[in-house]
Protein backbone atom coordinates (compact mmCIF):
# COMPACT_ATOMS: atom_id res chain seq x y z
CA UNK A 1 0.00 0.00 0.00
CA UNK A 2 1.50 3.59 -1.01
CA UNK A 3 0.99 5.86 2.18
CA UNK A 4 0.03 8.64 -0.49
CA UNK A 5 -2.15 6.87 -3.58
CA UNK A 6 -4.87 7.54 -1.58
CA UNK A 7 -6.45 10.98 -2.18
CA UNK A 8 -8.23 11.57 1.38
CA UNK A 9 -5.58 10.57 2.64
CA UNK A 10 -3.19 13.18 0.42
CA UNK A 11 -5.20 15.68 0.95
CA UNK A 12 -4.93 14.82 5.25
CA UNK A 13 -0.90 15.53 4.69
CA UNK A 14 -1.49 18.27 2.35
CA UNK A 15 -3.77 20.10 4.73
CA UNK A 16 -0.75 19.54 7.03
CA UNK A 17 1.15 21.87 5.17
CA UNK A 18 -0.07 24.85 7.07
CA UNK A 19 0.93 23.58 10.19
CA UNK A 20 0.19 21.23 13.06
CA UNK A 21 -3.37 20.25 13.66
CA UNK A 22 -6.11 18.53 15.66
CA UNK A 23 -8.19 15.35 13.93
CA UNK A 24 -11.40 17.25 14.58
CA UNK A 25 -9.70 20.69 12.69
CA UNK A 26 -8.48 18.60 9.96
CA UNK A 27 -11.51 16.71 9.36
CA UNK A 28 -13.26 20.16 8.89
CA UNK A 29 -13.87 20.23 5.27
CA UNK A 30 -12.86 16.90 4.45
CA UNK A 31 -15.92 14.85 3.18
CA UNK A 32 -15.06 12.11 5.61
CA UNK A 33 -15.52 10.92 9.23
CA UNK A 34 -13.33 11.42 12.07
CA UNK A 35 -12.28 8.01 13.19
CA UNK A 36 -11.68 7.82 9.10
CA UNK A 37 -9.19 10.51 9.34
CA UNK A 38 -7.48 9.63 12.53
CA UNK A 39 -7.15 6.24 10.41
CA UNK A 40 -5.57 7.88 7.33
CA UNK A 41 -3.32 9.81 10.66
CA UNK A 42 -2.25 6.56 11.76
CA UNK A 43 -0.92 5.37 8.15
CA UNK A 44 0.83 8.31 7.81
CA UNK A 45 2.30 8.29 10.81
CA UNK A 46 3.60 4.53 10.08
CA UNK A 47 4.90 5.28 6.94
CA UNK A 48 7.16 8.25 9.00
CA UNK A 49 5.85 11.34 6.85
CA UNK A 50 3.50 12.67 10.16
CA UNK A 51 4.19 11.94 13.60
CA UNK A 52 2.13 13.18 16.51
CA UNK A 53 2.39 15.59 19.26
CA UNK A 54 0.90 16.09 22.69
CA UNK A 55 -1.05 19.09 24.05
CA UNK A 56 -2.18 18.57 27.16
CA UNK A 57 -4.81 16.04 26.70
CA UNK A 58 -4.99 16.79 22.90
CA UNK A 59 -3.21 15.28 20.16
CA UNK A 60 -1.47 17.44 17.47
CA UNK A 61 -0.48 15.99 14.14
CA UNK A 62 2.30 17.48 11.70
CA UNK A 63 4.65 16.98 9.13
CA UNK A 64 7.30 14.82 10.21
CA UNK A 65 10.51 16.86 8.90
CA UNK A 66 12.39 14.21 9.28
CA UNK A 67 10.47 11.73 6.69
CA UNK A 68 10.08 11.94 2.92
CA UNK A 69 7.63 15.06 3.28
CA UNK A 70 10.66 17.18 4.07
CA UNK A 71 12.67 15.80 1.17
CA UNK A 72 9.62 16.54 -0.85
CA UNK A 73 9.43 20.09 0.62
CA UNK A 74 13.48 20.64 -0.09
CA UNK A 75 13.28 19.54 -3.34
CA UNK A 76 10.19 21.77 -3.70
CA UNK A 77 12.62 24.59 -2.70
CA UNK A 78 15.46 23.54 -4.54
CA UNK A 79 13.50 23.96 -8.20
CA UNK A 80 12.46 26.77 -7.27
CA UNK A 81 16.51 28.03 -6.86
CA UNK A 82 17.50 25.79 -9.66
CA UNK A 83 14.71 27.21 -12.32
CA UNK A 84 15.37 30.78 -11.41
CA UNK A 85 19.54 30.13 -11.38
CA UNK A 86 18.20 28.28 -15.03
CA UNK A 87 16.33 31.50 -16.29
CA UNK A 88 19.34 34.10 -15.65
CA UNK A 89 21.45 31.68 -16.69
CA UNK A 90 19.41 31.39 -20.27
CA UNK A 91 18.76 34.74 -20.52
CA UNK A 92 22.03 36.49 -20.04
CA UNK A 93 23.50 34.00 -22.56
CA UNK A 94 21.03 34.81 -24.81
CA UNK A 95 21.67 38.71 -24.77
CA UNK A 96 25.71 37.97 -24.98
CA UNK A 97 25.26 36.34 -28.61
CA UNK B 1 5.12 -2.42 9.15
CA UNK B 2 7.66 -5.99 7.78
CA UNK B 3 6.42 -6.11 3.97
CA UNK B 4 8.33 -3.15 2.37
CA UNK B 5 6.61 0.19 1.95
CA UNK B 6 6.21 2.13 -1.20
CA UNK B 7 5.95 6.20 -0.27
CA UNK B 8 4.66 8.37 -2.88
CA UNK B 9 4.32 11.89 -1.86
CA UNK B 10 2.84 14.39 -4.70
CA UNK B 11 4.70 14.85 -7.48
CA UNK B 12 6.77 18.71 -7.35
CA UNK B 13 5.91 20.43 -10.33
CA UNK B 14 7.17 24.05 -11.42
CA UNK B 15 6.88 25.98 -14.34
CA UNK B 16 8.86 28.63 -15.17
CA UNK B 17 8.82 31.16 -18.48
CA UNK B 18 12.22 32.45 -20.61
CA UNK B 19 12.60 34.63 -22.53
CA UNK B 20 14.74 32.32 -25.43
CA UNK B 21 13.64 30.08 -28.00
CA UNK B 22 12.99 26.40 -27.61
CA UNK B 23 15.75 24.77 -28.94
CA UNK B 24 18.30 27.26 -26.80
CA UNK B 25 16.33 26.62 -23.36
CA UNK B 26 16.88 22.95 -24.11
CA UNK B 27 20.72 23.46 -24.71
CA UNK B 28 21.07 25.42 -21.97
CA UNK B 29 19.18 23.31 -19.75
CA UNK B 30 21.44 20.39 -20.49
CA UNK B 31 24.99 20.99 -22.46
CA UNK B 32 25.58 23.81 -19.76
CA UNK B 33 23.80 22.79 -16.74
CA UNK B 34 27.08 23.64 -15.26
CA UNK B 35 26.57 27.00 -15.61
CA UNK B 36 23.47 27.22 -13.51
CA UNK B 37 23.02 24.32 -11.38
CA UNK B 38 23.50 25.13 -7.62
CA UNK B 39 27.25 24.33 -6.68
CA UNK B 40 25.88 23.96 -3.12
CA UNK B 41 23.56 20.74 -4.13
CA UNK B 42 26.64 18.01 -4.74
CA UNK B 43 26.89 14.65 -3.63
CA UNK B 44 30.64 14.66 -4.15
CA UNK B 45 32.61 15.93 -1.03
CA UNK B 46 35.09 18.32 -2.91
CA UNK B 47 33.94 21.24 -4.86
CA UNK B 48 32.53 20.89 -8.67
CA UNK B 49 34.34 21.42 -11.53
CA UNK B 50 31.94 20.08 -13.73
CA UNK B 51 28.36 18.80 -14.53
CA UNK B 52 28.22 16.72 -17.72
CA UNK B 53 24.70 15.18 -18.87
CA UNK B 54 25.26 13.20 -21.27
CA UNK B 55 23.02 13.57 -24.99
CA UNK B 56 21.37 10.16 -25.16
CA UNK B 57 18.71 7.32 -23.74
CA UNK B 58 20.85 5.42 -21.34
CA UNK B 59 23.41 8.34 -20.43
CA UNK B 60 24.04 9.62 -17.24
CA UNK B 61 24.42 12.61 -15.79
CA UNK B 62 27.44 13.28 -13.09
CA UNK B 63 29.74 15.67 -11.59
CA UNK B 64 33.44 15.43 -11.20
CA UNK B 65 34.86 17.25 -8.65
CA UNK B 66 38.21 19.43 -8.11
CA UNK B 67 40.01 16.38 -7.24
CA UNK B 68 38.68 14.19 -9.88
CA UNK B 69 36.39 11.67 -8.45
CA UNK B 70 33.30 11.44 -9.64
CA UNK B 71 29.38 11.27 -9.09
CA UNK B 72 26.82 9.73 -10.99
CA UNK B 73 23.58 11.42 -10.14
CA UNK B 74 21.29 9.70 -12.52
CA UNK B 75 20.41 8.62 -16.03
CA UNK B 76 19.00 10.18 -18.83
CA UNK B 77 15.36 8.45 -19.50
CA UNK B 78 14.10 10.53 -22.42
CA UNK B 79 16.55 12.58 -24.52
CA UNK B 80 13.68 14.89 -27.39
CA UNK B 81 15.40 17.60 -27.83
CA UNK B 82 13.87 20.23 -27.76
CA UNK B 83 11.08 19.36 -26.42
CA UNK B 84 11.11 16.80 -23.49
CA UNK B 85 13.88 15.46 -20.93
CA UNK B 86 13.77 13.09 -18.62
CA UNK B 87 16.30 11.93 -16.04
CA UNK B 88 16.43 9.87 -12.50
CA UNK B 89 18.05 11.22 -9.92
CA UNK B 90 19.37 8.59 -7.28
CA UNK B 91 18.84 10.71 -3.95
CA UNK B 92 17.57 10.29 -0.63
CA UNK B 93 16.41 12.21 1.95
CA UNK B 94 20.39 12.32 3.28
CA UNK B 95 21.15 13.85 -0.05
CA UNK B 96 23.29 10.98 -0.66
CA UNK B 97 23.28 8.26 -3.69
CA UNK B 98 20.55 5.80 -2.90
CA UNK B 99 18.39 3.66 -4.95
CA UNK B 100 16.16 2.43 -2.48
CA UNK B 101 14.84 6.46 -3.52
CA UNK B 102 13.05 6.20 -6.91
CA UNK B 103 13.27 10.08 -8.10
CA UNK B 104 12.60 10.99 -11.45
CA UNK B 105 12.63 14.63 -13.30
CA UNK B 106 10.40 15.39 -16.13
CA UNK B 107 11.08 18.56 -18.02
CA UNK B 108 9.10 19.89 -20.74
CA UNK B 109 9.97 22.21 -23.17
CA UNK B 110 6.83 24.37 -24.81
CA UNK B 111 7.61 26.75 -27.26
CA UNK B 112 4.95 29.68 -26.30
CA UNK B 113 6.61 32.00 -28.82
CA UNK B 114 9.61 32.09 -31.25
CA UNK B 115 11.44 33.77 -28.47
CA UNK B 116 9.83 32.91 -25.30
CA UNK B 117 9.13 29.31 -24.03
CA UNK B 118 7.76 27.60 -21.01
CA UNK B 119 9.54 24.95 -19.40
CA UNK B 120 7.63 22.56 -16.88
CA UNK B 121 9.07 20.56 -14.56
CA UNK B 122 7.57 17.62 -12.48
CA UNK B 123 10.04 15.69 -10.13
CA UNK B 124 8.56 12.38 -8.87
CA UNK B 125 9.67 10.57 -6.04
CA UNK B 126 9.04 7.27 -4.01
CA UNK B 127 10.57 5.69 -1.61
CA UNK B 128 10.44 2.17 -1.80
CA UNK B 129 11.68 1.43 1.75
CA UNK B 130 9.71 4.38 4.26
CA UNK B 131 11.78 2.52 7.51
CA UNK B 132 15.46 2.73 5.69
CA UNK B 133 14.68 6.18 4.39
CA UNK B 134 13.48 7.32 7.78
CA UNK B 135 16.98 5.56 9.25
CA UNK B 136 18.83 7.70 6.62
CA UNK B 137 17.00 11.04 7.32
CA UNK B 138 17.56 10.87 11.04
CA UNK B 139 21.32 10.56 10.81
CA UNK B 140 23.68 13.22 12.13
CA UNK B 141 24.05 16.17 9.57
CA UNK B 142 20.77 14.59 8.14
CA UNK B 143 18.00 16.56 6.81
CA UNK B 144 17.75 18.72 9.69
CA UNK B 145 21.34 20.36 8.63
CA UNK B 146 20.81 20.56 5.38
CA UNK B 147 17.13 22.10 5.67
CA UNK B 148 18.63 24.71 8.11
CA UNK B 149 21.70 25.52 6.32
CA UNK B 150 19.07 25.62 2.90
CA UNK B 151 16.24 28.12 5.05
CA UNK B 152 19.52 30.65 6.00
CA UNK B 153 20.56 30.69 2.16
CA UNK B 154 16.84 31.07 0.64
CA UNK B 155 16.30 33.80 2.94
CA UNK B 156 19.21 35.55 2.28
CA UNK B 157 17.90 35.57 -1.17
CA UNK B 158 14.21 36.45 -1.10
CA UNK B 159 12.44 39.10 -2.30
Amino acid sequence: MTALADPTRRKVFERLRAGGQSVGRIAQGLPVSRPAVSQHLKILKEAGLVREERDGTRRIYEIDPKGLGSLRAWLDEFWNTALEAFKAEVEKDEESK
Amino acid sequence: MNAPLKITPAPVRKSIRVNVPQARAFEVFTARIDRWWPASHTLLKSPVKATIVESRIGGRWYQIGDDGSQCVNGFVRDWSPPSKLILSWRLNGKFEIDDSVESEIEIRFIAEAPNATRVELEHRITAVDGEAMRTAVDAPNGWSAILAAYAQSAEGKSE
